[in-house]
């Protein structure tokens, strides 16, 4: 029986971690992410799934933990936010060398620095463009409701394993505390040894007599075979850009202007595309749902048929330059956006769409 | 070659290199205490018959490649995070035997964090130490661990205690934490001191399998490449110099 | 149909848990609900409000710049969002501790003295509840077997013998809520 319940975003993936037969969270309190763990720890899933749940010394510690816990096979998982998420971003790029599946949450908050604990989307470049050292990718999914929040969980997992590579569940505070009804899914047994040894045979789960034993590591002494492991990198991000886009649009069909935006941002701007259709301006939205891969051909596309785009997120402007080279000078592309823990309202945006595309 | 070939039978086999070492080079310096450490784990993962339950976590350091040397599965931890990873490792797999292998920057300074507070939760896992006062593998700089008045590339008129404070004995710290079980400090410069720190692996080990909390075994040991010295002139600096600072035996034995 | 609220007042009134309270009721109901709390250091001890819509269709945004109803429990948050409610919309609001009284001429202005109304009834904690009464009193958009639905929902098993009491100022603020009437 699926379930309705009323519950924050951070709950929500409290809750769908614990049905999607995750093994393992490991995580540090910051604000505004803390109701995961909580959530975890008031839900006590060690004693019904035996997932465990442990509170780190350090974003550090837990990040590294997730990294032991992903060469075991196993499905384990943190998060953060901002100020958290950057101390993360070693541990991230190790995963991404290594070549180990697990899942990220970054709620995001203001920044630069400790910077506020209100909602901000300012770590889309620290998130898609590598915030670790190195050439590598994370898989990216902006959700944009509780019941994403809730539903991503699982889907991160199934990415994160068939690429072998970690998955970010990139929120932030509006999504992680606002309430919203919530259809869970039905509980999932978490993997056996024998499931993980039969599909995932790189696990470290003790070597046995009959394989040569497994070694999870991102060292590499020789240039020549670093080179080579990220040519493999690359063929593999190659192939989730080519498979994994995922998008959403609204009212794009008679669209002669186009909002790109993503999570709580793109929950603003369709009530600004009803407050703008009302005024008869024809405006459609583009909401990426992976920020990587992310969606350049439809915007592409659009690039043919709208007069010009606004990229709306909370954040001095980061996605519009994704934007930009997706559009390619083909029409103007603006971006708007309250930060810094400001949120722009859905008014605020039609207005700027009126002041920056429309009117000049 | 007859007379050879008619010695070497089954039972005139007095010693024989246990098969968890793989027949990869060694890469560590000629008199370097790595190898014997790596060997003396091997036997006692071949002794207990926990090849096949074992994972390892090696450092970042001059064990960074340690997974080359022993036939079981190992992963490599960032620097310093190696208790971080055995943490995860162990608690998703509690029935598997889980030991970090790290220095003296790995687990003293850089992964000091990490390092306290597995002992503190008492994880059921143990932490291998090579303690040899200075950072090998980028090329002889000052360690959490340098004695006063000892050159390193970083401090090369010595460590200087008003600058860079005492050297760390993190060893006693750690056994000052209830979650450690067994603290014990250890050599391998002599033949007698091998026996001892094989012995004190196998209790580390034995320890694990009777879940009672976290084991620390500590070598105290030589970098004659770092320390600028021949090999036995490094055995004897040690003897000299760092065991009056970090005396040998039990600290901590539950 | 479409209600959105603003609940405001100062942390530790009930506000949060009041508009929890009334968006359970929605799901009960069979709505598409959203609760977005501003969240943060205002909690403690400052002003807390929350934004809570109703809706029979999907909703689009959680975050709002203007509101069919602003339900005002302090006067920080009259002069803050007196002039986001629509026109035509519905302004709810304490007199306790108000020192400006609403002035627009162009919306509906209910007035519910709950603060000295739980005090008359020595149950200080169902402050929120008699303003939530008063509320469904002027717009019934949920009905209050929803509403106890909703209570037991958000209220934690051990103290679901307290909903009766809650109930009870529910009804209350029912009755003694008035119209204030600037124009009529």
């Amino acid at each position: 029986m699926r379930e309705l319940k009323l519950m924050k975003g951070n709950e929500a993936i409290a809750e769908a971690a614990i049905r999607a037969g995750v093994d393992g969270y490991f995580g540090y309190p910051i604000t505004p992410q803390s109701e995961v763990m909580e959530t975890l720890m008031a839900e006590q899933p060690w004693k019904t799934t035996g997932m465990v749940v442990l509170q780190a010394e350090s974003e550090i510690a837990s990040i590294n933990m997730v990294y032991g816990g992903a060469g075991c096979g196993k499905r384990v998982m943190t998060s953060s936010s901002s100020p958290g998420m950057s101390l993360m971003q070693e541990g991230i790029t190790y995963l991404a060398g290594a070549e180990l599946p697990c899942v990220v949450v970054n709620v995001v908050r203001g920044g630069p620095g400790l910077g506020t604990i209100q909602p901000a989307q300012s770590d889309y470049f620290q998130t898609v463009k590598g915030g670790g050292h190195g050439d590598y990718k994370l898989i990216t999914l902006a959700p944009a409701s509780v019941q994403e929040m809730a539903d991503f969980v699982e889907d991160a997992f199934d990415l994160a394993f068939k690429y072998r590579n970690p998955v970010m569940i990139l929120s932030d505070g509006v999504i992680g505390q606002m309430m919203e009804k919530v259809e869970l899914k039905e509980f999932k047994p978490r993997w056996t040894m024998e499931h993980i040894e039969e599909n995932y045979p790189w696990a470290t789960t003790g070597k046995k007599k009959d394989r040569a034993k497994n070694i999870i590591t991102s060292v590499q002494l020789e240039a020549s075979v670093q080179e080579a492991f990220n040519h493999k990198l690359q063929a593999k991000y190659k192939a989730v850009e080519e498979n994994e886009v995922l998008f959403e649009e609204v009212m794009c069909d008679d669209a002669e202007y186009l909002i790109v935006a993503y999570g709580s941002s793109a929950r603003i701007c369709q009530k600004s595309v009803e407050i703008a259709r009302e005024k008869g301006i024809k405006v459609g939205m583009l909401r990426p749902i992976t920020l990587y891969p992310f969606p350049t051909q439809p915007i592409q596309k659009y690039a043919e048929k709208v007069k010009g785009m606004l990229s709306v997120e909370m954040s001095a402007g980061q996605m519009v330059e994704d934007v930009r080279l997706a559009v390619n000078g083909k029409v103007p592309v603006e971006h708007f956006g309250r930060f810094g823990g400001s949120v722009h309202s859905p008014g605020e945006v039609v207005e700027a769409l009126e002041q920056k595309l429309i009117g000049g | 070659m007859s007379e050879i070939n008619s010695i070497i039978k089954p039972e005139n086999l007095i010693y024989k290199r246990t098969e968890v070492l793989s027949d990869n080079d060694l890469s560590y310096c000629p008199g370097c205490g790595h190898g014997t450490v790596h060997k003396l784990i091997a036997e006692v993962i071949e002794e207990m018959d926990i090849q096949d339950t074992t994972i390892g976590i090696a450092p970042v350091g001059c064990s960074v490649l340690a997974y080359n040397f022993l036939e079981i599965d190992w992963q490599q931890a960032a620097h310093g995070r190696a208790p971080a990873l055995a943490t995860a490792v162990k608690r998703l797999m509690p029935e598997k035997n889980v030991f970090s292998y790290q220095g003296d920057g790995d687990l003293a300074a850089i992964g000091t964090a990490e390092t306290i507070h597995a002992c503190n939760r008492g994880e059921n896992i143990v932490m291998i130490f090579i303690n040899n006062g200075i950072y090998g593998m980028t090329g002889g700089q000052m360690a959490p661990t340098t004695l006063p008045g000892m050159a390193a590339s970083t401090c090369p008129a010595g460590r200087d205690v008003s600058h860079d404070g005492e050297p760390i004995k993190i060893s006693e710290i750690l056994a000052q934490l209830p979650g450690t079980c067994y603290v014990t400090r250890q050599s391998v410069h002599t033949a007698a001191n091998v026996r001892k720190t094989k012995k004190a692996l196998r209790k580390a080990f034995e320890n694990q399998q009777a879940n009672k909390g976290t084991s620390l075994v500590e070598v105290v040991s030589n970098c004659n490449s770092g320390w600028k010295m021949t090999p036995i002139k490094a055995n004897e600096w040690m003897e000299e110099n760092m065991f009056p600072y970090y005396p040998l035996g039990d600290i901590k034995s539950e | 149909m479409k209600e959105e609220i603003i609940i405001a007042g100062f942390g530790g009134q009930g506000v949060l848990s009041m508009g929890k309270i009334l968006a359970y009721s929605g799901v009960m109901q069979d709505m598409e609900v959203s609760w977005m709390p501003a969240y943060g250091p205002e909690m403690r001890g400052g002003t807390a409000n929350v934004t809570v819509i109703l809706s029979e269709d999907r909703i689009s945004s959680p975050i709002l710049h203007e509101y069919d109803t602003a339900i005002i429990l302090n006067q920080q948050s009259m002069d803050k969002f007196e002039n986001d409610v629509k026109p035509g919309g519905t302004l709810i609001y304490d007199g306790n501790g108000i020192t400006r009284h609403p002035e627009r001429t162009d919306i509906n202005i209910y007035r519910v003295d709950a603060t000295d109304e739980a005090a008359r009834m020595h149950a200080v904690k169902t402050f929120n509840m008699i303003v939530l009464g008063g509320y469904l009193e002027v717009k019934p958009i949920v009905k209050m077997e929803n509403v106890v639905a909703g209570l037991k929902k958000s209220l934690p098993e051990r103290h679901h013998h307290l909903i009766p009491m809650n109930e009870k100022a529910i009804t209350r603020g029912g009755e003694v809520i008035k119209e204030v009437s600037l124009v009529k």
